[in-house]
């Protein structure tokens, strides 16, 4: 299972990468080992605004859905339409081609693209991955 | 891995659509050993299995099988079964794991005159299926399969080991189940490995519930249960009320094939790609008329389908509740998948 070091994560598993304004989100790979096979995504619109820990989207496996959450706040620039003929690709590469989307994140007082609070470091998540087995 | 019925079990070993697949187009291998094996013997077990299930086993051939189900005197499905005659004095009946330890003690009770005896633990059970599954079974076992019938069964060996070989499976696709002491069941499996020159990759429970509702087969919890009687899950066929013997059940379902089925078990093929799952309501119109009692994305037909028990008459055009959002679903006959069709 990789859970790459420059990456922030969420308690939900999600990933997340920063760079500039816009954060890219996907699902980790132990969350995709745990589904199994994705066949469908649905992400959110572009345009729409994400808030951080709120549901944006479903992830469908053979056996089970997961809600989809926003690990930050902001609108949503890009969504992967990719997925949507290949939903395997989150399996496949989930820090990869199957990323699936991008949100613009308002800039901070000193200029920088504020993270929220909460989000885990790649070993706080792996700790997190060990705990629940 | 997931606790199933006690028995640690592999929901997948890789990609459960790969497994699915190569079933459906070649050939994959399950370790069924957690189904539970009863052995029915002695010169009085066709009469005692008569009035045991709701079936007619006396009439089996020695050699043949065939489904049934266990029933309560009310007609609610204890469980269902398949039962093999492997010879004139000796049934096996195969439960679901779950239900082993009641259908043990039903037919402890029911089976005045003939042995009962759980032979589970010491049974190993390996399923190869899908269309190739005949030749790469005859390279490893001494039996003729192709005078073998579906739902038939005959002893032999399979990769030197003692077993016995039936033409039976829950997949929709020919195939076969292999029961050989528990001890063995490494031994068959590697044989069957070995006999097949592309590969023979294992299958796991995800794949196995796909491939059954594809074909349309009832799973006991979803489809099947002690309120259910054999006829709303579409298989009265298998009540012999044309047995002329007593049977547990007999006068309820009598009764209740007089009256027909209160609600219908249907097939539905979702439009949208959200998935219908277990215990998600339907709707005909705005009206709640039934349930779904199993739905999976279908990797053959690429959309999800799902099974419903609805109310007898309701006609649609139906909606399955998705969490909050109904999602409009076609009607379509059962089974999903029937390999005579595709091929």
């Amino acid at each position: 299972m990789s859970v790459p070091a420059e990456l922030h994560y969420t308690e939900e598993h999600e990933w997340v990468s920063i760079a500039g304004d816009t954060a890219t989100v996907g699902i980790t790979d132990y969350a995709a080992q745990q589904l199994g096979d994705v066949v469908y995504v649905s992400l959110p619109a572009v345009g729409v605004a994400v808030t951080s820990g709120e549901p944006c989207g479903e992830v469908e496996s053979t056996k089970s859905v997961s809600d989809l959450y926003s690990p930050v706040d902001g609108e949503v620039v890009e969504a992967n339409e990719e997925l949507d003929d290949d939903p395997g690709l989150v399996n496949a590469e989930p820090y990869g081609a199957g990323w699936m989307f991008r949100v613009r994140i308002p800039a901070g007082s000193g200029g920088e693209a504020a993270l929220p609070p909460g989000l885990l470091t790649a070993a706080e998540y792996e700790e997190l991955t060990k705990s629940a087995g | 891995m997931t606790d199933f019925a006690g028995w640690l079990m592999p929901l997948r070993y890789g990609s459960e659509t790969a497994e699915h697949k190569a079933v459906r187009t070649g050939a994959a291998l399950f370790d069924l050993s957690h189904m539970g094996e009863i052995a029915v013997t002695g010169p009085g077990a066709a009469e005692a299995l008569d009035y045991a299930v709701c079936g007619w086993p006396s009439q089996l051939a020695p050699g043949r099988a065939r489904y049934t189900m266990l029933c309560a005197p009310d007609g609610g499905v204890l469980d269902d079964l398949v039962i093999y005659r492997q010879a004139p004095d000796r049934f096996l009946v195969v439960a679901n794991a779950a239900n082993t330890a009641v259908v043990l003690g039903e037919l402890r009770r029911r089976c005045a005159g003939a042995v009962v005896q759980d032979e589970t633990e010491a049974t190993g059970l390996i399923a190869i299926q899908g269309p190739n599954a005949p030749g790469i079974l005859s390279r490893v076992t001494d039996l003729p399969l192709e005078d073998m019938r579906y739902y038939a069964g005959a002893s032999g060996t399979v990769g030197g080991c003692p077993a016995w070989v039936a033409r039976t499976g829950y997949t929709g696709e020919d195939g076969f189940e292999i029961y050989c002491a528990a001890g063995d069941a490494e031994r068959v499996w590697t044989a069957l490995s070995e006999g097949a020159e592309a590969g023979l990759p294992a299958a796991g429970l995800a794949a196995r519930d796909t491939l059954r509702l594809e074909a349309g087969m009832p799973l006991y919890g979803n489809e099947l249960g002690p309120d259910v009687t054999p006829y709303e899950a579409g298989l009265g066929r298998v009540v012999r009320l044309d047995k002329p013997s007593d049977f547990v059940g007999r006068a309820a379902l009598a009764e209740r094939a007089k009256e027909g089925p209160r609600r219908t078990l249907i097939g539905l093929v979702a439009r949208s790609r959200r998935v219908p799952r277990h215990g998600y309501a339907v709707l005909s119109g705005s009206a709640d008329v039934g349930v779904v009692t199993s739905g999976a994305p279908s990797p053959t037909l690429g959309t999800p389908i799902a099974m419903a028990y609805v109310a007898t008459g309701a006609t649609g055009p139906f909606g399955i509740d998705v969490r909050g959002t109904t999602e409009p679903a076609d009607l379509t006959e059962l089974p999903f998948y029937d390999r005579r069709k595709q091929r």
